[in-house]
């Protein structure tokens, strides 16, 4: 069985990776999609107070519906390819990203707001300085669990012609080959663990204080 | 000169209950260590909160140097004061200097002095600036964040430092190393400092004159001395009474 996955590779390189780069093109553009979405939109809701309620549970019933489902509903409305693929993941990202937001804005303590306005801090300088960089560690570990998310549902974007690794699992579900599904698995989940990789990295230069040692 | 006057300054936060502030006036000259003691709820911290526009007055005026503050934009009085709170409040993501440089790098004040100040102030503060600059706040013990809360509201150089509760969250010993700290700074700065506390010791030790607060009202502001000796009202008479009762309880003791 793993000769047979060697020798794919092997012959079959050059589509891997254009697979690969296909299935990282779609993911990392749902999640740019998403954290920009989540952020604003987790912000929203945290300043609001009438708001806050029907936007968290407008996404959290759009998380209820499979992804699957989301991609189906949409050839219709957006036709197939990357449009729809990328739509139907950033749906399903959203929610975890909004909800961290929000939840990050929200439990910013008051002191902090108090001795920071107390010595003279100015409502934009507030949100530059104090609140968003104190929401920050919520907001990347929304980012987080939305990244994993996002990669490992990035698979059936092949279903709608969008291209990515899915190609080669449903291809090897079609053909009955086990060395595809386990190529295409198994390539999933290194791209899911270099993603979180390169996120924590990511997060250890923007949050350098929190790997510090403590008293 | 007189730092701080309130004239009549009350606050009633909500209708139909009582005020937290009633009636107050009072006047602070400059260079003067002003303490506000009270229980907790007795309006002393909104009292406090007022004097920099974190709240403003319901009724009456506060005038500093001269100037009634509700004419005056909340950030600019703000920033022409120190403020110090018992939780400190330094931001977790900046180091040390970054925390006390925060509000003259905003105003876009010239870097190197303001690092200078800093380090200078760190020092005034007991903190070796070579040690100390570069670390974060979880990187210190409670003590030492007051010394940079401390160090960040002297920055901007303030004629008034007003201080909420500073030591309430550090160990006895550590609390009574910070009060003589502050009194040391007291003297070395001649700022007007009005510190708010509910430990009568505390408020007694460090206050050249003691403002009583219960209930919302100012029942004394003298000298420790002449409150101890001429209580001005029962409530002031009892407290001074307990504080005396465990001064009495330790001598008690050392003398067997």
């Amino acid at each position: 069985m793993l000769l047979e996955c060697l020798n794919y590779l092997q012959s079959n390189g050059a589509d891997i990776a254009v697979r690969v780069l296909e299935h990282m093109k779609i993911s990392l553009t749902a999640l740019l999609a998403a954290v920009l979405i989540g952020v604003a939109g987790g912000y929203a809701a945290s300043v609001s107070n009438k708001g806050e309620k029907w936007i968290m549970n407008l996404f959290q019933v759009l998380r209820v519906i499979p992804s699957l489902a989301i991609l189906v509903l949409l050839i219709p409305v957006m036709g197939v390819g990357m449009k729809p693929a990328v739509t139907a993941l950033a749906i399903l990202a959203i929610p975890p990203v909004l909800t961290n937001t929000c939840v990050g804005f929200l439990e910013v303590p008051p002191f902090m707001l108090e001795s920071a306005k107390g010595i003279g801090m100015k409502e934009w300088e507030l949100l530059v300085h104090v609140r968003f960089p104190l929401a920050l560690p919520m907001i990347l570990t929304g980012i987080r669990s939305a990244l994993v998310e996002v990669i490992a549902s990035a698979t059936l974007a092949a279903k709608i012609g969008a291209g990515g690794l899915g190609e080669i699992i449903f291809t090897g579900l079609g053909l009955n080959r086990t060395d595809l599904l386990l190529i295409g698995g198994f390539l999933v989940g290194v791209l899911s663990l270099a993603g979180v990789g390169i996120f924590s990295m990511i997060c250890r230069i923007l949050m350098p204080y929190k790997y510090r040692r403590r008293l | 000169m007189i730092a701080v006057k309130y004239e009549q300054v009350s606050k009633q936060f909500h209708k139909n209950v009582k005020p937290s502030v009633d009636g107050v006036s009072a006047q602070i000259g400059e260079g003067e260590f002003v303490t506000i003691l009270g229980s907790s709820g007795c309006g002393k911290t909104t009292l406090l909160k007022m004097t920099n526009r974190l709240l403003d007055p319901s009724e009456g005026r506060i005038i500093l140097f001269g100037e009634d503050i509700s004419t005056v934009d909340p950030v600019t009085v703000r920033r022409r004061m120190g403020y110090v709170i018992q939780q400190i409040g330094l931001l977790p993501h900046m180091t040390v200097e970054e925390n006390i440089t925060v509000m003259p790098k905003l105003m876009k004040q010239d870097i190197v002095q303001v690092r200078m100040r800093a380090r200078e102030l760190l020092s005034m503060t007991e903190l070796d600036p070579d040690t100390y600059a570069g670390r974060y706040p979880s990187e210190l013990s409670g003590g030492q964040q007051q010394r940079v809360g401390l160090a960040r509201a002297l920055m901007p150089d303030p004629k008034i430092l007003l201080l909420d509760e500073p030591f309430g969250a550090v160990d006895a010993i550590t609390r009574i190393n910070l009060q003589n700290e502050l009194l040391r700074i007291h003297r070395e700065t001649q700022k007007t400092f009005l510190l708010v506390t509910h430990d009568i010791n505390e408020a007694m030790k460090l206050g050249q004159r003691v403002m009583i607060m219960n209930e919302g009202k100012l029942l004394q502001f003298d000298t420790p001395r002449n409150i101890i000796r001429h209580p001005a009202d029962p409530f002031v008479e009892a407290l001074m009474r307990s504080a005396s009762e465990q001064h009495s309880f330790w001598k008690e003791v050392l003398d067997d």
